[in-house]
């Protein structure tokens, strides 16, 4: 079965393309990208103006919650919310009920992604046995099951030996260790950045430096071992400084930074809504001075991607006292709409940028396949709705959880549809697709 | 002349005017009054529930409101932790809720966690009283505090305020920092600097670790707890050093003006963060601080309540 994509504006930054091009899909794989391309019998879909076709976009860093919390987030809701917000792929924390420590969890992850059938999804192993701290996970084995990295997210490595040895070890399976940085004493129990709005909250501080701390013990691991460390869901504006000396080291060292991070500052902590559980995630909002350091960064390549750290609570588990509420926000179906008005439509980066930050360098953080366009590449395909406005609804939200602080933002740009493997797996009436 | 409030609720001084302070303050002094008569009851609240929900402990706060509450006749009850459905693992909203669907005119709430009164202030209908949330604010204490200063100064304009103690947990430091900023006090706060909580300095205050610094030529010492049970994470090495670094002596208040009054919201610690021959002594007025509370308390719950309800319904 063929499909012609015909006359759409193509952004493909592997193969140096941004232009209008036909793509043709043979199955579900890429078959050709070129000008005035035919195919007999293919079924013909024409873009309308305003529409970019590109290579489907990955989220490296989601939380699907299955198995063990399944009242939040199932395998299912969360590949449907992904393929909503545009994405073709996202790879899943193990920090799940059981840990995703072993095949056994990985091998049930990627069974329900199968019966799913909607975006593709590469689970992310546990560093530590349990994400204890203590011991190795079996990450041969969970190399061999389908994981494509391994992280104790949620907490940091819990030691430096530990790290260590995470960092070496996996160097013999080229899988990176995806760090969440924060130390823990420095954290203690804080639940916001700490600084004057915390302050005069009354709110348990987490400071900047929590976070720059670990980042820097594991880039200067990564140098002394030759590792692939990559520093997940950046914050503080010392943790991007820290990223950029060992990039300029030479370091192996990858980065990415969440939409409400280059977006939000911990202002909305105190208005509109005071004390807003959707305010809540961790690492926190911080200060202005951070979250320009995270558009910095983006512009000036120091960022390597942009992930959502999606994390799914259910309505009863944030209704409740600031301190008492779980962190975490849902990110899938709002991080297009956000990075198109704030960081390409204000002109801070490229189309094609957006197109790195998203889809081709988490492919090649990740070694998995996608991030291109190219022949015989498979048929992973995002179409973006340049100047459809988008007003975000919780209530229409497709994932399983509605926490989200841009209830009732517009933004600019959006999603028109989404294919997978050649198969459309979303379409946005809206946006003028079928 | 303002004689109401603006908001519903009294969720914290941030949300407060320097006018409405100043009402607050006026109301309080008629309050007073009352509270010298031989019969110290008026019927201002005749009709109107007030229920008073604990999430902490607490003996004065609590007695306060529910003197305050009976003196304006209102029908007051209590729901303290030991014996509320909390123990049974019900939420606070639902909790709220519940209390809510009795139809209160007001709920006075001490909870541990900071923003708590604005929660309940989304879902209720009832007026929030903030009697301590966690360690944002604790309006009524700060309140009771400007009432006593004004009442021996006649004035909280261009007096100097030193505030020593545990800056960084105290909720009743915010609160006594946005009241005495707004009516312009020159207001000084010190601690040690594991107790700072980073962000001070930008709510207007002169932030110093040197006690003699803080309290020289002060109008005003106003002392905070050390809450010993707090004091795990080594904020300072042990309770002598403190007394001796930090504690309120003699000798220190001789640093101060003459007339200087010295505070304390209570708990006091004695031989922890002020001596006692200090909370004993001539200048202090923490029982009038006590005294005073009542009728503050009794200003706001008058206020908050507005014009009498179900008048259409009473046609």
């Amino acid at each position: 079965m063929k499909r012609l994509l015909k006359g759409g504006r193509v952004v493909d930054p592997v193969n140096g393309r941004d232009g209008i091009f036909d793509v043709l899909i043979d199955g579900d794989r890429i078959s050709a990208v070129g000008t005035n391309l035919t195919a007999d019998g293919a079924e013909v879909i024409n873009i309308p103006a305003g529409l970019v076709v590109v290579p489907g976009l990955i989220d490296m860093h989601v939380h699907l919650r299955e198995p063990g919390q399944e009242h939040k987030e199932t395998v299912a809701t969360g590949v449907a919310s992904a393929v909503a917000g545009g994405f073709t792929a996202v790879a899943c924390m193990p920090n799940t009920k059981p840990v995703n420590d072993n095949a056994g969890v990985t091998k049930l992850i990627l069974q329900k992604a199968a019966e799913a059938n909607l975006a593709r999804v590469y689970p992310i192993g546990a560093v530590s046995r349990g994400q204890k701290g203590e011991e190795l996970a079996d990450i041969a084995e969970l190399k061999e099951a389908g994981c494509v990295a391994v992280t104790d997210d949620g907490l940091p490595v819990a030691t430096a030996i530990l790290a260590r040895r995470a960092l070496e070890y996996t160097s013999m399976f080229n899988m990176p260790v995806i760090e969440h940085c924060e130390d823990q004493t420095l954290k203690g129990d804080g639940v916001a950045h700490e600084g004057p709005v915390a302050a005069s909250l009354g709110l348990r501080g987490i400071p900047g430096v929590a976070e720059a701390i670990t980042a820097g013990r594991d880039i200067l691991l990564a140098e002394m071992t030759g590792g692939h460390i990559h520093i997940a869901h950046m914050s503080a504006w010392t943790t991007i400084e820290a990223v950029r000396q060992g990039k300029s080291r030479g370091v192996k060292v990858t980065c990415e930074v969440c939409p409400h991070h280059f977006t939000l500052t911990d202002d909305l902590l105190a208005a509109p809504v005071a004390y807003d559980t959707n305010t809540k995630m961790n690492p926190p909002l911080r200060e202005a001075r951070d979250r320009d350091a995270m558009i910095a960064g983006i512009v000036d390549g120091t960022v390597d991607v942009i992930s959502t750290d999606h994390a799914p609570h259910h309505y009863d588990e944030k209704n409740v006292e600031f301190d008492r509420a779980p962190f975490g926000i849902v990110g899938l179906e709002t991080a297009v709409p956000i990075t198109l008005d704030k960081l390409v439509h204000t002109g801070l980066i490229t189309l094609s940028r957006m197109v790195e930050l998203m889809s081709v360098n988490p492919a090649k953080i990740l070694n998995v396949p996608g991030g291109s366009l190219s022949p015989g590449a498979p048929a992973d395909i995002t179409i973006l709705a340049l100047e459809l406005l988008v007003t975000v609804d919780k209530a229409k939200l497709v994932s399983k959880s509605k926490n989200t602080p841009f209830h009732g933002w517009s933004f600019k740009g959006g999603v028109a549809a989404t294919i997978v493997g050649g198969r459309t797996v979303y379409s946005n009436p809206a946006a003028g697709m079928q | 002349m303002l004689t109401t409030l603006r908001h519903k609720h009294l969720l914290g001084i941030a949300d407060l005017s320097p006018d409405e302070i100043v009402l607050v303050l006026d109301t309080a002094e008629a309050m007073k009054e009352v509270g010298q008569r031989t019969i110290k009851k008026v019927p201002t609240l005749r009709g109107r529930t007030v229920i008073n929900l604990f999430f902490e402990p607490s003996t004065r706060t609590r007695t306060s409101f529910e003197i305050a509450e009976k003196r304006l006749s209102a029908d007051t009850l209590n729901v303290a932790i030991a014996s509320s459905s909390v123990v049974k693992g019900e939420t606070l909203v639902d909790t709220a809720m519940n209390l809510e669907a009795m139809a209160p005119s007001m709920i006075v709430l001490r909870h541990a966690s900071s923003g708590a009164c604005h929660l309940l202030s989304r879902i209720c209908k009832a007026s929030i009283v903030n009697a301590g949330d966690g360690m944002h604010e604790h309006p009524t204490q700060a309140l009771l505090d400007a009432f006593t200063i004004r009442e021996r100064k006649g004035r909280l304009g261009g007096l100097k305020v030193a505030i020593v103690g545990d800056l960084l947990h105290s909720r009743v430091l915010r609160s006594n920092v946005l009241l005495l900023t707004k009516l312009g006090a020159d207001v000084w706060v010190c601690a040690p600097a594991t107790l700072i909580p980073p962000g001070l300095k930008q709510m207007g205050v002169t932030v110093t670790t040197r006690v003699d610094e803080a309290v020289a030529g002060a109008d005003v010492i106003m002392m905070l707890r050390i809450q010993l049970e707090r004091m795990q994470g080594a904020f300072f090495p042990s309770q002598r050093e403190y007394f001796s670094t930090f504690g309120m002596t003699e000798a220190r208040v001789a640093r101060a003006k003459p007339d200087v009054i010295i505070m304390h919201p209570g708990p006091i610690n004695r031989g922890v963060e002020i001596a006692s021959e200090v909370a004993d002594g001539p200048h202090s007025v923490i029982l009038d601080q006590v005294a005073n509370g009542v009728a503050v308390r009794m200003a706001v719950l008058y206020l908050l309540a507005g014009e009498p309800q179900n008048n259409a319904a009473a046609d």
